[in-house]
């Protein structure tokens, strides 16, 4: 079963545009995941491929078929809800069983395939219960188990797991995964947690401020991000985005703050002005006196295996930087921040450009 | 912190206090002591006056006067015991009005409750225009007992009422609705009906209102038709309330009194006579109090049996 956005359009009013020009395609057994910060629209687009709201314009393609004015039961899709939507009065068992009952399956088939669905995700011990009997992570089963027994091909999630504490948000997210994987579903799961999206998918799909921001495999979301709102909205801590200058001498090279890093490229630089991306783990920082160094320590954050450096360069911009193991400086101790050999590079607008860079030349 | 002497020597007399205060409560029991007394008269004396006034005195009088006879004044003469009641409860007038309140109180409730959910139902849809819908239906809450009976008298009236009208226009046969024994009860159990439709669909609205859309949602992407979802999902999430506006109408049912004193007065040949209008008359028209008393009594109980029995069916229903 595969999903495809052509140009679709959101326009809740004339003042809310949530959506424009979205185009995806999901291919069957796909997991793919929708991402983007609070209220970028990631709800909507979900639920105008369930057919729970009206699409303004573009198309939406079920296997090849447009189901645009499809209602929801039509579509041969499930769904689960961040607030897991269960029926408070029914017990488990039967919460699992309502789609099916209302679909007036055979009283054998309903059996089997609840109680299928519920041994699959390790209930069949709470079936009596009633959801209010259950913790988080239990009812977060319960819907899944909503949706194994339904038997569609095709599932939503929407942002199931941000009701749950870390550590179980971490179990749920194997289980999420592989139950995809065993019974091959076609899974488009929203979610506004990066490393949720990263983990999981099989393509990230970022959306901000009314468009798709990029669509891709996670590796490539991380190491070729299409502009500055990727670069930043993946990997932690945050990127670094430093201001560059063409070099006045030399149009081969790049300088960085005030002089601090200069950069040369393979070709010309394309533009007076641009900015560079350093991942926090490509900086490397050592101890300098005074005269040699280009920043200074501002804080350090000890996380066990690592540390990261929060760092002001001499021309004003703040950097991040994780070093493994432990490190420690004195506030305001005097460093030598040198870029390392990936580096991203976006104009002016905040979307990247393909420049590759040949060594780093320290001033 | 250092303790000083004075301390220690204080606590002699704290506990020769103590023990006076023990000996003084376990010689007087529960029962307080004078001044407390006072206070706790002073306290309960207005609402135990008011409660004995208005709800004890005439609770009990009621009682006391059922077992007797009565004159014409309401004075008793002759303790009769239970006879009263035996009277009533082997006269066929008496549980003809039995059967009649039951008919009248069982189909208010259920037409109200479910005409109630219909229109709720409809209205809880988030369609254009619902907004004149939602005020049309509460309407009838603003509306007292008598300008609704001389409403629908007017619309009943067989020869310039509404009704008659329409079954002219169609060449339909007249109906004499107020006046013919077959169709009177009818016409007070629409009156009725049409009276408590605007709580009950406002209350059942609100109640419709709060059930998370989710639900609903889930439901549909499932498969639920909207009249599955109305079964399978509104009526029990809303179940408390149901609960709630049912035993309401019931027990107003049982206590109706004005629209059929202003429409039918009990009659035609007592098609209408419900036990709080038949009480009416047995003590205000005949002066036979005694005897009104028993039926007052014997109303009080049945209102109670039914009151529990909701109670006991529902309860497994409500909760969740
Ligand atoms: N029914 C509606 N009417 C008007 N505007 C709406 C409606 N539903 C959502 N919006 C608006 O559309 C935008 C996108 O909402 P949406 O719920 O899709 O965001 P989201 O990406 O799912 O956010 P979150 O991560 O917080 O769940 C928001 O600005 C929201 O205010
Ligand atoms: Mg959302």
């Amino acid at each position: 079963m595969s999903i495809s956005l052509r140009n679709v359009r959101k326009d809740y009013d004339q003042q809310t545009k949530v959506l424009e020009k979205v185009s995806a395609e999901v291919q069957t057994g796909e997991f793919f995941v929708i991402v983007g910060p609070s209220g970028c629209g990631k709800s909507t687009l979900l639920r105008m491929i369930a057919g729970l709201t009206p699409i303004t314009d573009g198309e939406v393609r079920i296997n090849d078929r447009v189901v645009n004015e499809l209602p929801p039961k039509a579509r041969k899709l499930t769904m689960v809800f961040q607030n897991y939507a269960l029926y408070p009065f029914l017990s488990v068992w039967d919460n699992v069983a309502f789609g099916l009952k209302a679909r007036k399956l055979s009283q054998s088939d309903v059996q089997n395939r609840v109680n299928n669905a519920l041994k699959m995700v390790n209930l069949t011990d709470f079936k009596n219960r009633k959801p209010r009997e259950l913790s988080g992570g239990q009812r977060q089963r319960v819907a899944l188990a909503r949706a194994v027994a339904s038997d569609a091909d095709i599932c939503l999630m929407d942002e199931p797991l941000s009701n749950l504490d870390a550590q179980l948000r971490i179990r749920m997210r194997q289980e999420i995964y592989n139950l995809q994987r065993k019974l091959g579903l076609t899974l488009i799961y929203v979610t506004h947690d990066q490393v949720e999206a990263m983990t999981m998918a099989d393509h990230i799909m970022v959306l901000n401020d009314q468009h798709v921001q990029q669509i891709g495999t996670p590796a490539e979301i991380y190491q070729h991000p299409a502009n500055e709102f990727v670069a930043q909205f993946f990997g932690t801590p945050q990127i670094n985005i430093l201001p560059a200058k063409r070099s006045a001498e030399n149009s081969h090279l790049l300088t960085v703050g005030s002089n601090d890093m200069q950069v040369a490229l393979n070709e010309e630089v394309p533009a007076d002005q641009l900015r560079i991306g350093v991942r926090p783990d490509e900086l490397t920082i050592s101890r300098a006196d005074s005269v040699d160094s280009n920043a200074v320590v501002k804080n350090t954050e000890f996380l066990g295996n690592e540390t990261i450096v929060y760092a002001t360069l001499n021309s004003g911009d703040n950097v991040r930087a994780v070093l493994p193991g432990q490190v420690n400086f004195r506030g305001y101790e005097p460093i030598k921040v040198q870029v390392g050999s990936h580096l991203l590079f976006f104009n002016n607008d905040g979307e990247r450009i393909g420049l590759t860079k040949e060594e780093a030349v320290h001033a | 912190m250092l303790k000083s002497p004075a301390t220690h020597s204080s606590t002699a007399p704290v506990t020769s206090d103590k023990a006076k205060s023990k000996a003084e409560r376990s010689e007087s029991g529960f029962w307080l002591n004078a001044k407390d007394k006072y206070y706790a008269w002073i306290f309960l004396g207005p609402s135990l006056l008011i409660l004995g006034v208005f709800i004890f005195y005439p609770m009990f009088r009621t009682l006391y006067l059922s077992l007797f006879l009565t004159n014409t004044v309401g004075k008793p003469t002759v303790f009769v015991g239970l006879s009263n009641y035996i009277n009533l409860l082997t006269s066929a007038d008496y549980l003809s009005s039995l059967g009649v309140t039951m008919v009248y109180v069982l189909a208010v409730t259920v037409i109200t409750i479910a005409l109630g959910l219909i229109l709720a139902n409809y209205a809880s849809k988030q369609l254009a225009g619902i907004g004149i819908f939602r005020t049309l239906f509460s309407a009838t809450m603003g509306v007292s007992v008598s300008v609704a009976a001389i409403f629908w008298l007017f619309i009943f009236n067989p020869s310039t009422g509404f009704l008659a009208l329409v079954s002219n226009w169609l060449h339909l046969p007249q109906i004499n609705w107020l006046t013919d024994p077959g169709w009177a009860m009818l016409a007070v159990i629409i009156t009725t009906v049409w009276m408590n439709l605007g709580f009950t669909f406002l209350i059942l609205l609100g109640a419709m209102q709060s059930v998370p859309t989710t639900l609903y949602e889930a439901a549909s992407i499932e498969g639920a038709t909207p009249r599955y979802q109305l079964f399978h999902i509104t009526i029990p999430m809303i179940s408390p309330t149901l609960f709630f506006v049912s035993i309401i109408t019931l027990i107003e049912g049982f206590k109706s009194f004005g629209l059929i004193d202003l429409m039918t007065k009990g009659g035609p040949t007592n098609a209408t006579n419900m036990l709080v209008y038949r009480i009416y008359k047995d003590a205000f028209y005949s002066g036979n109090y005694a005897q009104a008393s028993a039926e007052s009594l014997i109303l009080t109980v049945i209102i109670a049996i039914f009151t529990l029995i909701q109670f006991k069916v529902l309860e497994k229903r409500v909760n969740y």
